[in-house]
């Protein structure tokens, strides 16, 4: 892949996303708030592979970073009342930036202190940086503290949650298939290494961490005005792991292989769901094979993860990727 | 005793590390002249490598001042070392292993890059321009060492003494002033060993490059080398040409034991 036509593709990504919303009415609502999902874990799992895959440093506090942009895009809406079409698109916009931007100030905030530290080090503070926030938000009564937050607007759309999720592969994609980006990868192959070539070790670090906490921010705000309530609990520590296995499954440092894992796993426990709720269908016996499902959704989903781990340790998907080379 | 030129291009004065009550670097005076081509030898645990990372600034000296063209580099970080025109190799390879040959060239041209971040995000026709002025400078470099043909592979994939060159390719691309190649022939064969030295000399001259090369085998370095000084415990024993060094009485017991223990 030369990259050559990146910023058509992201055009026609976003022209298409577009295209899709203005249809979206009559899509089911349901499947609707799945494809969000989808969206809004692409850019979470595509973000944390920057810092976790590209750059090596393996943060638990994904999950954080979403919640200081979740929080921060729904006060902000919350203030406004019924808007036009465009002045709510416009505002939505606002707030996402203002809640992606507050978070890349966390991720510069955290990225600083923690850039001592490597490896499982670096996971516990990041584990402890993510509880951290969402305790803040557990006490803040501004923000309605543990009984969580409700968010007016409903203002996620087919097309902020896939355009935005088109401009952070983009982004990501362009940062590492460039001779300046290549420092993030020789970060995480060998540090000593990266320091001889003379590539600032501190600098690149800080940067994908800023990078990656902008997008999970944004990713926080769409989540927000996608499910429209915000509990602290929502943004645990189960949710950062969420995003680690997305990352892992996918393949560390491999962006295809990592948006396919997201989909994969946002689409596996609403297939089990829909496997579980056939009974419930107009027309279908009693006597339904399926129906332990339901009781067992989340442990066949656990159980699968344990399967692929074991019998894909390096990720699902993984190819060749090619070097650029001159024409 | 030959003496470097007047104005030395590295200096190191006086310069000793600690590492808690081991001294690994004792008081070492060094100087390497332009364009020189000097070797550093000791036996194992010398202290040769410190003196790598004391000079590339992986290690900070304890005491002592190190300076490179006349500006003091002592407490820099590694990454300002480099950029200011030293680059090094490792005992140990380090190689970027998951990037391919070709890459982990290109990553050292990282340094000269004129675009920053926004060239790589809006991927421009400057940014075009630059990638592909560099790729053409890394196959280069790369048939100097006659490692194009592996350039799609991964640099983990190539034999020991091509992942050795391959180093050295990758010290080249940072543009150094001052090479610093850490046992360059280490694992290599004989035949091997010989060639290398000679790409070594080789490039000394093309790229008007200063040379510091650590080796455990004298007989290596013994025929490239202008000039050498020998390690022993951290403490600098003897320097001048390679005959000087060789006779000396006290590198002679340092690698090989004290006259006594042979007589009887």
């Amino acid at each position: 892949m030369t990259f050559k036509h990146a910023k058509l593709l992201l055009l026609a990504a976003l022209l298409l996303s577009l295209l899709i919303s203005l249809f979206a009415g009559r899509i089911n609502s349901y499947v609707l708030f799945v494809l969000y999902a989808i969206g809004i874990n692409i850019i979470l799992a595509v973000s944390l592979n920057l810092i976790n895959g590209y750059t090596g440093q393996f943060s638990l506090g994904h999950a954080g970073f979403m919640a200081v942009g979740g929080y921060t895009a729904a006060v902000i809406t919350n203030q406004f009342g019924d808007l036009n079409a465009f002045a709510a698109g416009a505002l939505f916009f606002g707030a996402l930036l203002a809640g992606g931007l507050l978070a890349a100030v966390t991720g510069l905030l955290v990225g600083l202190p923690t850039l001592r530290l490597r490896g499982d080090y670096l996971a516990i503070v990041t584990l402890g940086f993510g509880e951290i926030i969402r305790v803040i938000f557990q006490n803040m009564n501004a923000v309605g503290a543990a009984r969580g937050l409700s968010v007016m607007h409903g203002s996620t759309n087919f097309f902020w949650t896939f355009g935005t999720a088109a401009v952070t592969i983009y982004v990501v994609t362009a940062l590492v298939h460039s001779t300046y980006g290549r420092g993030f990868i020789a970060v995480r192959d060998d540090e000593v290494a990266a320091e001889a070539m003379g590539i600032n070790t501190t600098k690149y670090k800080v940067t994908a961490f800023v990078v990656g906490a902008f997008f999970a921010g944004m990713a926080g705000g769409l989540y927000a005005h996608s499910i429209q309530f915000l509990t602290p609990s929502g943004f645990n520590f189960m949710q950062s792991i969420a995003i680690v296995v997305m990352v892992i499954l996918g393949g560390m440092g491999n962006t295809p292989g990592v948006i396919i894992a997201a989909i994969l796993l946002t689409l596996l426990p609403e297939g089990l769901r829909w496997l579980a709720g056939i009974p419930s269908l107009p027309g279908i016996a009693k006597a339904y094979p399926f129906a332990w499902v339901g009781n067992t959704r989340m442990i066949i989903y656990s159980l699968l993860l344990i399967g692929l781990m074991l019998t894909r340790p390096q990720g699902l998907f993984t190819w060749k990727r090619r070097p650029i080379l001159p024409a | 005793m030959t003496s470097p030129s007047e104005n030395p291009l590295l200096q190191t004065e006086r310069v000793t590390i600690r590492f808690g009550g081991l001294t690994a670097v004792s008081g070492l005076d060094l100087q390497i002249g332009r364009n020189e081509l000097i070797g550093l030898i000791g036996p194992n645990g010398a202290g040769k490598t410190t003196v790598f990372n004391l000079i590339t600034g992986v290690y900070q000296p304890t005491e002592g001042t190190i300076l490179f063209d006349g500006q003091s580099i002592t407490g820099c970080k590694a990454y300002r070392i480099t950029a200011r025109g030293i680059a090094r190799t490792f005992q140990n390879i380090r190689l970027f292993s998951s990037l391919t040959v070709f890459d982990n060239v290109r990553t050292a041209f990282h340094l000269h890059l004129q675009g920053d971040v926004r060239h790589a995000l809006w991927r421009g026709r400057a940014f075009w321009a630059e990638e592909k002025a560099i790729a053409t400078q890394v196959l280069e470099l790369l048939e100097i060492f006659h490692l194009e043909k592996f350039r799609a592979a991964p640099a983990k994939s190539l034999s020991y003494g091509d992942q050795r060159r391959l180093e050295i390719v990758r010290a080249l691309a940072a543009r150094p002033r001052l090479l610093l190649l850490d046992e360059p022939a280490a694992g290599m064969n004989s035949s091997e060993k010989t060639d290398l030295m000679r790409l070594i000399q080789f490039i000394k001259g093309k790229f008007q490059i200063s040379v510091l090369l650590v080796e455990h085998d004298m007989q290596v370095v013994m025929g490239i080398c202008e000039r050498i000084a020998v390690l022993d415990y951290g403490v600098k024993i003897a320097e001048g040409r390679p005959d000087e060094v060789r006779r000396n009485p006290k590198v002679i017991e340092a690698y090989l034991g004290e006259e006594r223990t042979h007589d009887a």
